[in-house]
């Protein structure tokens, strides 16, 4: 074990303790992983893409950019990808907003406030789960909990997973539900803010409104980018909830993109196109992702640069 | 004065509170449904007291299907969970230990196909990794659902990292000079003082992948191996009439162990979340 015995130059000694092999050996988990589930996957995924090919009973068969005409023929694809932006365009920023608000709410000096953030924690805690989105299938029902509150208000019963353009909102609403993650995140960058700024503030005589908007906002705008940019890929990857609560119905209303590439692919077998299909979204998400950094230039501000 | 500003206070906290019980409500409704019977949940009342309170369903629940119980769901979840969470401990923080402090060549490429995993959407790379596994014969089985696990998770990766910077160098180098090799340093020094990184990662790694649905969905097959996700989803399946009591009965008894972890680790948690989104 002391093979290295006091020499303070690494780079000498036994061949398992030189820092390039000793640095290798403790990456070596993360290095094989990510060949092995990333890399490896992403390439034969490109191939495959580009292929005809069904497990089992296709091999499969070069037929170069066939799938991917197809897919801009298919009208399942083009509905899945519009509902897909719905679902992020309006669930993301909704639920950034709120944990904004409520981060904001609970920044409070009081015992209390570490007991109300576990309480709304609580939604993105259990909200993942299968058991959850069983209950929200049942709370918008056509006669679950929602709509008898709508009626003892006196408000029309909607039928909720019966249209095809509303149904997407239950979805929209239980992502929105689950801002906990977001709110801590928000609530510890909000603690992060030197009290000074405030003060200042309060003797240039600024409203609590202008405070918000020229304090908190742009000493809050990394973690705003960080919180936008995880939320925004999680959306995309939506998948336990379509699966669960509407399988992708009514008329492919709630076909979120996820669950049409796992559809084409588990359902239907075919391999090839779900590929196509998954590279598609890689790409979209990469551009989204890469616009968000570039427009973040506008927008965030560090510390350096004022 | 004074009065004005308790009665603000009291406005404030009661606003506060009946949010958040608005906002747990579902939970709470569904913990209650597992004490009703059928037609009290289906007439979709607010009440969270039921008609007559019965613990039938968690009896009817937990027979299960064709032969397994619930006993068996519950135990594979465990077991899957359990090593996928040491698996993620352990690799993580080996990768952590390396890319924060040994400096070898190639350590800034492998930082970044890291970053670059993080924000890779999984979903990209589910079908090929499922062929590849079929191709190696592994489907169906638990292998796909373990191995990736001791790989090392980028996100608590990122996250040994952060809190490994607050580690001071000094121990390191006394270290070195009494004669610690690296792999020395990493068992009796770095990974003791790394606890509260470690517990953090145990506690959301754990009820990740408690919770995972997609991963048993592809890679089982057989009713004896499947976890207490996929068979609760097995009630809403079933050709008969679905027996909702029991469904929500086995749903909060799936919750069970989360909720535990929430309230013994809550400011582990907390404080875990919060850091991972800074000094980014």
């Amino acid at each position: 074990m002391f093979g290295g015995s006091s020499d303070k130059k690494t780079t000498g000694g036994k061949f398992i303790y030189r820092e390039e092999v000793v640095g290798h050996v403790f990456a070596l988990p993360f290095i094989f992983g990510f060949v092995c589930f990333s890399l490896i996957p992403i390439v034969l995924s490109l191939y495959y893409s580009f292929t005809d090919y069904s497990l089992g009973t296709k091999q499969a068969e070069l037929i170069g950019f066939k799938n991917f005409i197809n897919l801009f023929q298919d009208e399942v694809f083009g509905k899945s990808i519009l509902k897909t932006l719905q679902y992020v365009l309006i669930s993301v920023p909704c639920k950034l907003a709120f944990a904004l608000l409520v981060a904001f709410l609970l920044t409070r000096k009081s015992k209390m406030v570490t007991l109300y953030r576990s309480l709304y924690y609580v939604p993105s805690l259990v909200g993942g789960s299968v058991a959850v989105a069983l209950v929200w299938k049942q709370l918008f029902a056509r006669k679950g909990l929602f709509n008898t509150v709508a009626k003892s208000l006196g408000l029309a019963t909607i039928n909720w997973f019966g249209d095809e353009k509303l149904a997407i909102y239950p979805l929209v609403l239980m992502a929105v539900w689950q801002f906990g993650s977001s709110m801590i995140i928000f609530a510890a960058g909000l603690k992060e803010i030197p009290s000074s700024y405030y003060e200042a503030a309060d003797i240039d005589g600024l409203s609590g409104l202008q405070k918000f908007f020229y304090i908190t906002l742009p000493c809050l705008s990394p973690i705003i980018l960080y919180n936008l940019v995880m939320q925004t890929i999680s959306a995309f990857m939506t998948f336990t909830q379509a699966f669960i609560i509407t399988a992708g119905g009514p008329n492919n209303g709630t076909m979120l993109y996820a669950l049409n590439v796992y559809n084409q692919a588990f359902k239907y077998n075919r391999m090839g196109y779900a590929c196509a299909m998954s590279w598609v979204m890689l790409v979209v998400m990469s551009l989204i992702t890469l616009a968000i950094f570039k427009s973040s230039k506008f927008w965030v501000f560090s510390e350096s640069e004022s | 004065m004074r009065e004005k500003k308790l009665a603000r206070k009291i406005t404030y906290h009661t606003f506060v509170i009946l949010f958040g019980i608005v906002m747990i409500y579902p939970v709470l409704w569904m913990i209650s449904g597992s004490f009703k019977d059928n037609a009290d949940i289906l007439r979709g009342t607010l009440s969270l007291i039921p008609t007559k309170a019965k613990l039938d369903n968690y009896a009817n629940g937990w027979r299960g299907f064709g032969g397994t119980t619930f006993a068996t769901f519950f135990k594979n979840s465990l077991l899957i969970t359990t090593i996928a969470t040491f698996g993620t401990v352990l690799s993580s923080s080996l990768v952590a230990y390396s890319l924060s402090r040994i400096r070898f060549r190639g350590r800034k490429l492998w930082f970044t196909c890291m970053i670059a995993t993080m924000m890779l959407p999984s979903q990209v790379i589910i079908i090929p990794q499922y062929l590849i596994y079929y191709r190696l014969g592994l489907v169906p089985g638990y292998v796909p659902l373990i191995l990736p696990y001791f790989c090392g998770q980028p996100f608590f990766i990122y996250q040994m990292m952060q809190f490994m910077q607050g580690i001071p160098r000094e121990l390191d180098e006394a270290a070195k000079i009494d004669g610690c090799s690296k792999y020395r340093i990493y068992s009796t020094i770095i990974l003791p003082l790394l606890k509260p990184s470690i517990v953090t990662t145990v506690i959301i790694q754990f009820y990740w992948k408690w919770d995972d649905y997609m991963g048993p969905l592809l890679y089982l097959s057989r009713p004896a191996s499947y976890t207490a996700s996929i068979a609760i989803k097995l009630f809403a399946d079933s050709a008969s009439v679905t027996d909702y009591g029991a469904m929500f009965a086995m749903s909060t008894l799936s919750l069970v162990p989360v909720f535990l972890i929430f309230l013994f680790f809550n400011r582990y948690l907390v404080e875990g979340i919060g850091t991972s989104g800074l000094k980014g």
